[in-house]
């Protein structure tokens, strides 16, 4: 019969010559192919402490935004929650009471806002509804965790910190060239 | 009464009807239904001497009836103009007439604030929906929008003058189905507000179907207010016995809950029935209620998500039904 691919060998059972009964010279053959990847470059990184570059248009856990005055952006229009495939965004709203206007930029706030990050697909589908400006998509990554329940985010997690602004230049300049 | 009134020939965007005398050209339209129906904002064929002041029905009369067939020098508003024998309006087939209408909703956003995210309304705003099919997408309009203080007008109707577009509709709803109005337009011109005046509290049995009647949001239930979206909430047809009105109602239910009571919409966002304020404001609870099934909702309408008004398709419907016989 015609092989396939002339790669084909004939298999022999003839007996093994000394050296190779040895077996010497084929372990000392391995560790060399082991040591020379000793001076080759690495194909991984030492991850905490270092990290790779992520893609510009990578899509990590969500931050709500404050203006900048520190008002919560977010005004519960319920617009991500529409355009969520994934149904993982529920909101309660409420209205602001007089003297909260440094606290909630609008009228109507979120009062409640979670995010099921089990549920989520991170399709960016919120972000691109979201007409505040409000809800973007970070490249900080949603760790892992023992507890289901854990894994939904309310505002003390979405929010971002006042002092510590979550720096969304990136997904801005990509929303903008997306119009 | 056939024979006292004659049926009058009207042709609108090529489609020919016949229409008793009396009738306007928007009405009219609506008999043959579909697209070529002008949008309205103000005009309201339940209450007596609404129309004419949004503009926004505007329509080109390109042969004025058939013993003077001069077209009319400039476009008509089609809810106040009555139809001529052998009478040629074109409404969407002129692109003068979709032009001014442009011109009608920007004039018309002006000073509408943009907070439809904020605003109860939205989902079902008769504004948004003209601004979206007709409008454009960006604003000219550089200066400050026209803002008023807020007013209380008693604890059932929120009033956001901001947004009023001052079409009167609430003012002859509240005229024509309460006794002693005491709300009304106040000042003149670009001053003009919609107040209690001496911000008393409205009172009557009806006067809650100005809420019904705002086209946009300047008129809400403050029963609802901030509650859900109306497109979370799922519309039913329900009704209960009612000493005041017919009792005929859709509920706006998420959950369990009763979030919000309206009158039966139609297909121009005018109430089928006016209802009363117990009915609107104080039922809240789905034992109220005997419900009827869910409400028909456009499919193009953002309310029709996830709205589902058969258990089950209609061809198995119909194969149940017949095997049950």
């Amino acid at each position: 019969m015609k092989p396939l691919t002339n790669r084909a060998k004939q298999v022999v059972n003839k007996e093994m010559t000394f050296s190779e009964k040895i077996y010497l010279p084929a372990v000392l053959g391995g560790l060399k192919t082991t040591m020379s990847h000793f001076f080759k470059k690495q194909a991984t990184v030492r991850y905490p402490e270092e990290v790779r570059p992520f893609s510009d248009v990578f899509r990590g856990k969500h931050v709500l935004k404050r203006d900048e005055n520190g008002a919560e952006r977010c005004t519960a229009c319920g617009l991500c929650a529409v355009a969520c495939p994934a149904e993982a965004i529920t909101m309660v709203a409420a209205e602001r009471e007089k003297g909260e206007e440094k606290l909630y930029r609008e009228e109507k706030y979120a009062e409640t806002y979670e995010i099921n990050m089990l549920r989520c697909i991170f399709c960016g589908m919120c972000e691109e509804a979201c007409p505040k400006e409000a809800i973007f998509l970070t490249t900080e990554i949603t760790p892992a965790n023992y507890d289901r329940s854990n894994f939904i985010y309310g505002k003390d997690k979405l929010v971002e910190d006042v002092n510590h602004r979550t720096d969304i230049t990136t997904r801005q300049a990509h929303k903008n060239l997306a119009k | 009464m056939s024979d006292e009134k004659p049926l009058l020939k009207v042709t609108i965007d090529g489609v020919q009807i016949e229409v008793p005398e009396g009738t306007t050209i928007l009405n009219a339209a609506r008999q043959v239904g579909g697209n070529i129906v002008p949008p309205a904002m103000c005009y309201y064929s339940k209450l007596k001497g609404s129309g004419g002041k949004c503009r926004t029905c505007l329509v080109k009369v390109s042969k004025g009836s058939e013993k003077d067939p001069r077209p009319m020098p400039k476009l008509v508003p089609s809810c106040s103009t009555t139809v001529m024998d052998g009478m040629e309006v074109l409404n969407t087939t002129s692109p003068e007439v979709l032009e001014a209408r442009k011109g009608v909703v920007e004039f018309l956003l002006i000073n509408h604030p943009l907070d439809c995210p904020v605003c109860d309304q939205a989902g079902e705003c008769h504004l948004q929906d003209l601004g979206f099919e007709h409008g454009g997408a960006h604003t000219r309009y550089e200066e400050d929008r026209r803002t008023f203080e807020r007013i209380d007008i008693g604890p059932y109707i929120q009033l956001h003058m901001n947004r009023c577009i001052l079409c009167y509709r609430c003012v002859f709803a509240a005229e024509q189905l309460t006794n002693g109005r005491v709300h009304g337009v106040i000042n003149r011109g670009d001053h003009a507000e919609i107040s209690t005046y001496i911000q008393q509290a409205i009172d009557g049995d009806f006067y809650g179907n100005i809420i019904d009647v705002c086209p946009v949001g300047a008129l809400t239930d403050k029963t609802f207010r901030f509650k859900s979206r109306v497109w979370f909430t799922k519309p039913m047809d329900a009704h209960r016995d009612c000493d005041k009105c017919s009792g005929k109602t859709a509920v706006w239910v998420a959950g369990n809950d009763v979030l919000r009571v309206t009158g039966r919409k139609d297909a121009y966002g005018e109430v089928e029935e006016f209802i009363c304020n117990t009915c609107r404001f104080d039922k809240k609870s789905l034992s109220d209620w005997t419900i009827e099934g869910p409400r028909h909702i456009d499919r193009h309408s953002v309310i029709g998500m996830n709205h589902y008004e058969l258990a089950a398709p209609k061809e198995t419907q119909y194969l149940t039904n017949k095997i049950i016989e």
